[in-house]
């Protein structure tokens, strides 16, 4: 049962409530206007600015025909004048029928919804889990590949600090996956992951070259590498430019390749991709609304 | 002098709990967590003592006072290897060890300092992943806490 369900990690859902989601998702890509939740009050509170994921997430929303309240950053309300955060969840709990958060601090979803008295879904906690990020990407699999089983993926990039590569590595175990792991020495995947990996009895395979697993894998997930992220910036030097994606590099691959990405997008994708047949970085992100819908209407039980 | 009248004599009690068998310098880590400073119970204690089985060991003497498992195993934290002893009446009445909990409610503080736990006042909790090495995931922010990083409230 999804009804009246929290989504604040990847593991509150099983593998059959993720293809169910799904199900609605495709669902309500084909009928985007369905307005079942005329008489609801959706709440979308961002403690910290994402104007993608908010957007995403209210366009979902009205195209339910729910209202929306809320913020968009917490400096202009009452958080900013010491409020804490349980308060502001009972209080917006007792206004709305489900509460959609962003939180810059890690565990702050999990915490909400242990004080809320309606469903929370976690829309990003501080480094920790983005969880209808994943769901996204799940269904931009499923949809480019026609499955999620049995599929060659290859992670490119800042794989250490990429929360959306940990949760998707963590979801896709369940999908029998090899993952290939490409990123520089200071970036990998790390073993708390590959644990995952393993204790699944799957494969993976670590390159630092980007060329090398082009032509074997059927998804490309590429994220962004920042230059915070090393201990020396000379290291980051030498390694920029090695892990952008080039038209050039993606004459030898197979027919089914669909590179991915969370967005929003630097240069590590070079805009000579954008409108080749392999790109479905801008699809995947409206495939975001549908999954939201469909999260939205199940865990209100008003679409099963 | 013979080597036993050299050890720190410690009376024995008639009624209450004998938690033996502590590590060295977590005595009163146990005391803590047994909230014993806040109690009227006399009590005894005694660190470094002499120990056939451990080398050196801490002993706490507990005069009227019984603990429930719960409580016990709150002390897994720091003193896995304790022996519970009960007497009634100067007799050994129940003897038991301690078992790690799966849950360690509001003792530990999260090792993460971007930690909602770390911000609000909010009683931590977390999951014991690995009870060998006693491996701590925080049930918030989903980190991991090893047992060398454990850091009590
Ligand atoms: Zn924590």
């Amino acid at each position: 049962m999804i009804k009246n369900k929290n989504l604040i990690s990847i593991t509150d859902f099983t593998k059959d409530e993720y293809l169910k989601i799904l199900r609605i998702a495709a669902d309500f890509e084909k009928n985007p206007n369905q307005k079942l939740l005329n008489d609801h009050v959706v709440a979308s509170l961002f403690f910290e600015p994402s104007t993608r994921t908010r957007l995403s997430f209210e366009t979902a929303a009205n195209r339910l025909g729910a209202r929306v309240i809320g913020f968009s950053d917490s400096g202009s309300t009452s958080v900013k004048k010491g409020e804490s955060l349980k308060d502001t969840i009972i209080m917006v709990s007792s206004y709305a029928d489900i509460i959609v958060m962003r939180h810059p601090k890690d565990g702050a979803a999990r915490w909400a919804s242990e004080v809320s008295s309606v469903p929370v879904i976690n829309a990003g906690d501080g480094a920790n889990q983005h969880p209808t990020q994943c769901m996204l990407d799940l269904y931009s699999i499923m949809q480019t590949q026609g499955t999620l089983d049995n599929l060659n993926i290859a992670f490119v990039g800042d794989l250490k600090y990429g929360r959306t590569v940990h949760s998707l590595v963590q979801a896709m175990c369940n999908f029998n996956a090899t993952f290939h792991l490409v990123s520089p020495e200071e970036l990998k995947l790390p073993s708390s992951v590959k644990m995952h990996i393993k204790n699944s009895k799957l494969t993976y395979h670590q390159y630092t070259d980007l060329n090398e697993v082009i032509p074997n894998v059927d998804i490309i997930y590429m994220t962004r590498i920042q230059r915070e992220r090393f201990s020396d910036p000379m290291e980051y030097e030498k390694v920029k430019n090695s892990y952008i994606l080039k038209r050039s590099m993606l004459q030898n691959v197979k027919d089914n390749l669909k590179i991915l990405h969370p967005l929003p997008r630097v240069n590590e994708i070079s805009e000579d991709v954008d409108n080749m047949k392999e790109a479905f970085y801008f699809k995947q992100a409206e495939n975001g609304v549908y999954v939201r819908q469909a999260l939205l209407a199940s865990i209100l039980g008003v679409k099963e | 002098m013979d080597k036993d009248k050299r050890q720190l004599n410690v009376s024995a009690i008639k009624d209450g709990t004998v938690i033996d068998h502590i590590p060295v310098n977590n005595v009163f880590k146990v005391i803590r967590i047994l909230d014993l400073e806040n109690k009227n119970n006399q009590m005894l204690f005694g660190d470094n003592l002499e120990s056939k089985k451990y080398g050196r060991k801490g002993l706490i003497k507990v005069q009227n006072a019984y603990f429930t498992e719960e409580e016990i195993n709150k002390i897994a934290l720091v003193a896995p290897t304790a022996t519970i002893i009960e007497i009634k009446d100067f007799n050994v009445t129940a003897k038991r060890d301690v078992q790690v909990p799966d849950e360690i409610y509001n003792l530990v503080k999260c090792i993460n300092p971007n930690c909602i736990t770390n911000i609000e006042q909010i009683p931590t909790r977390f999951n014991v992943v690995d009870k060998q090495n006693m491996k701590l995931q925080c049930h918030y922010c989903e980190k991991f806490t090893d047992k060398d990083n454990i850091d009590f409230l």
